[in-house]
C-alpha cells in the first residue's frame, strides 16, 4: 500500500505551568504519511525536539483507540479535530493536505486548568463521579440477571449514555464551559436503570451541586456539545438530566 | 434541597429563565391575537371598520381589575427573565477566561442560540420605545384622542397607530424588533422546554417544529401591523 507524504506547519499552544500565560509555538513537521495517526504525527515531532536537545510537547494519551477519554487536543477550533464522533488518537493525517497549517490547542474552561503544554487537569469530573456516580450493591454473591427485568429501549438508552468516555470536549466546545452533557451522561446512565433507583435523587442533586462548585457553567441548549462529542452522548440526556433535578429539587422532604 | 440551593444551581436558574420565557410567550399569543384586530379594516373583512374592533379590544385589556393585576404579573416575569438572562450570561462568559484562538462557531451551534443575550438586548431595547409610544401613553400620560362608541367613550389608539408608524423610521426600528424577537424565539421556544424536561423524543420533534412556526408566525403578525399601518392598507 503506498502513502503520501506531507509537509504541515503547527502552531502549538506551549505554557510551562498553570502560573504561566502561555503562547503559540510554530514547528514545521515533514515527510508526515497519510497513514499516521495525527498523535503519531506529535510523537515524531516530539521525538525531532528531543534529538534536537528542545523540550517536547506534553499532551494527555492513553489507549489510543478511542475508548479511554485521555486524548485532548483542540484542534483548528474544533475538539477531537475536524471528523466526526472521532477522538484525536483515531484522527488520521489523511485528514490532511500537503502544506496545510494546523492550530492546536488545549481545552479551555476555568475548571481545565492547563497543567502544562496541551495537558489540562480534568479531575474536576472525578470529584463529579464521586459526588453520586455510583450504585448501592450489597455483598455476596451477584443475583442472576433475569431477576431484574429492564426494558429493551431503556438498556439501550442506558447503554448509549454509558458510552460518555469523559474526555470533556463537551466543556472545550460550550460558549458556557459547561459539562451538563457529562453530567446528564453519567446521571441517565444509571437513572434508566432498576439499580440506579435508590439514590436516584441524591444522586443528580449532589453531582449537580458538585458540578456547579467546580466552576463548570450553566446549560443554554445551544448543541456544540453533542456536535463534538466522540461518542454522540445526545442532547436529550440533558433534558432528563433537568427532569430528574427538578423532581428531586420539587419533590425533597426538606 | 433548600428553596434557595435549588433556585441558585446552574439547573435552577435555568429554570426560571424557562417558565418565565414560556409565560412570556404566552402573552406574545394575547398581544398578537388582539393587536391583529386592526386587519378587520382590510377591505375583505370590512373597510368601514375603521379601527372599531380594535379599539374595543383594546378598551376591554385594560378595562378591567383582573387584567391589570396580570399586567403586573408580566412585569415581574419580564424583569425576572431580563436579570435572570444578564445574570446566566455574564456568568456563564467568566467560565472561561482564557478564550481560544480558533472558534469553534457556527461547526457545532446556530448563531442565534449563542447570542440570546445580545438578542434579548435588542428586544429590551426595541420594547422602551414601544412602551413609550404606546403603553406610557394610555396608562399614565393619558394623551390619547378619545373615541366613542354607542355611548362609552375609550383611547382611539387605531389614530395612535397611525399616527406613530406614519413615520417610516419608527417602522423600521419595529421591523428589526420583531427580527430580534424571531431569533429569540427560534432558540428560547424549544429550549424552554428541554430545560423543564421534556426529553421524549417525539414532543422534542413537535416541539421544535412548533418553535420554528411560532418564531416565523408571530414576529410576522406584529411586523406587517407598522407595514400595513404605513402603506394604507388598513385606513
Amino acid at each position: 500500500m503506498s502513502s503520501n507524504t506531507m509537509n504541515l506547519t503547527l502552531k502549538v499552544w506551549k505554557q510551562k505551568n498553570s502560573q504561566d500565560t502561555g503562547h503559540f509555538e510554530t514547528y514545521q513537521v515533514k515527510n508526515i504519511s497519510d497513514e499516521m495517526s495525527f498523535l503519531e504525527m506529535f510523537d515524531v515531532l516530539n521525538e525531532e525536539l528531543i534529538a534536537e536537545g528542545k523540550e517536547p510537547i506534553t499532551f494527555d494519551h492513553d489507549c489510543r483507540e478511542g475508548i479511554c477519554g485521555a486524548c485532548s487536543m483542540y484542534i483548528d477550533g474544533k475538539p477531537h479535530g475536524p471528523w466526526l464522533a472521532n477522538t484525536t488518537c483515531q484522527l488520521h493525517m489523511r485528514a490532511y493536505k500537503d502544506g496545510d497549517t494546523i492550530v492546536v490547542e488545549p481545552w479551555r474552561a476555568n475548571a481545565f486548568p492547563v497543567i502544562k503544554d496541551l495537558m489540562v487537569d480534568r479531575t474536576a469530573f472525578d470529584r463529579i463521579i464521586q459526588a453520586g456516580g455510583y450504585i448501592s450493591v450489597n455483598t455476596g454473591n451477584a443475583q442472576d440477571a433475569n431477576n431484574l427485568p429492564i426494558e429493551k429501549q431503556l438498556a439501550d438508552d442506558s447503554f448509549a449514555a454509558a458510552a460518555c468516555i469523559g474526555c470533556g470536549a463537551c466543556v472545550a466546545a460550550c460558549k458556557n464551559s459547561s459539562a451538563m452533557l457529562f453530567l446528564s451522561a453519567k446521571v441517565s446512565h444509571l437513572a434508566l436503570l432498576p439499580q440506579g433507583e435508590p439514590e436516584r435523587k441524591i444522586r443528580v442533586t449532589n453531582m449537580l451541586a458538585q458540578m456547579d462548585k467546580e466552576g463548570f457553567g450553566a446549560c443554554t441548549n445551544t448543541g456544540a456539545c453533542e456536535a463534538v462529542c466522540p461518542k454522540e452522548i445526545s442532547l436529550t440526556n440533558i433534558s432528563r438530566l433537568n427532569k430528574e433535578y427538578l423532581l428531586a429539587g420539587l419533590t425533597s422532604e426538606k | 434541597m433548600k428553596w434557595s440551593e435549588f433556585f441558585t444551581s446552574s439547573i435552577g436558574k435555568k429554570f426560571v429563565m424557562s417558565l418565565t420565557g414560556l409565560f412570556l410567550i404566552s402573552f406574545l399569543i394575547i398581544h398578537a391575537s388582539i393587536n391583529a384586530c386592526i386587519f378587520a379594516d382590510l377591505p375583505i373583512f370590512d373597510s368601514n371598520d375603521n379601527g372599531e374592533i380594535f379599539n374595543k379590544a383594546a378598551h376591554f385589556m385594560g378595562a378591567t381589575i383582573l387584567i391589570r393585576i396580570l399586567e403586573y404579573g408580566l412585569f415581574v416575569g419580564l424583569l425576572l427573565h431580563v436579570y435572570q438572562g444578564y445574570l446566566l450570561t455574564v456568568q456563564n462568559k467568566a467560565k472561561r477566561k482564557v478564550g481560544y484562538a480558533v472558534n469553534l462557531g457556527n461547526r457545532g451551534s446556530k448563531w442565534y442560540s449563542r447570542s440570546m443575550g445580545l438578542l434579548g438586548t435588542l428586544i429590551l431595547l426595541f420594547l422602551v420605545v414601544h412602551l413609550a409610544h404606546f403603553w406610557v401613553k394610555a396608562r399614565f400620560t393619558h394623551t390619547l384622542a378619545p373615541i366613542s362608541y354607542n355611548g362609552k367613550e375609550m383611547h382611539d389608539m387605531f389614530s395612535e397607530m397611525k399616527m406613530v408608524f406614519s413615520n417610516p423610521l419608527v417602522v423600521v426600528i419595529y421591523v428589526l424588533g420583531c427580527i430580534s424577537l424571531a431569533y429569540h424565539l427560534a432558540h428560547g421556544f424549544q429550549s424552554a422546554f428541554r430545560t423543564i424536561g421534556v426529553h421524549n423524543n417525539r414532543y422534542n420533534i413537535m416541539l421544535t417544529s412548533l418553535g420554528y412556526g411560532f418564531a416565523i408566525i408571530v414576529p410576522l403578525v406584529f411586523a406587517l401591523m407598522p407595514i400595513a399601518m404605513y402603506l394604507g392598507w388598513v385606513a
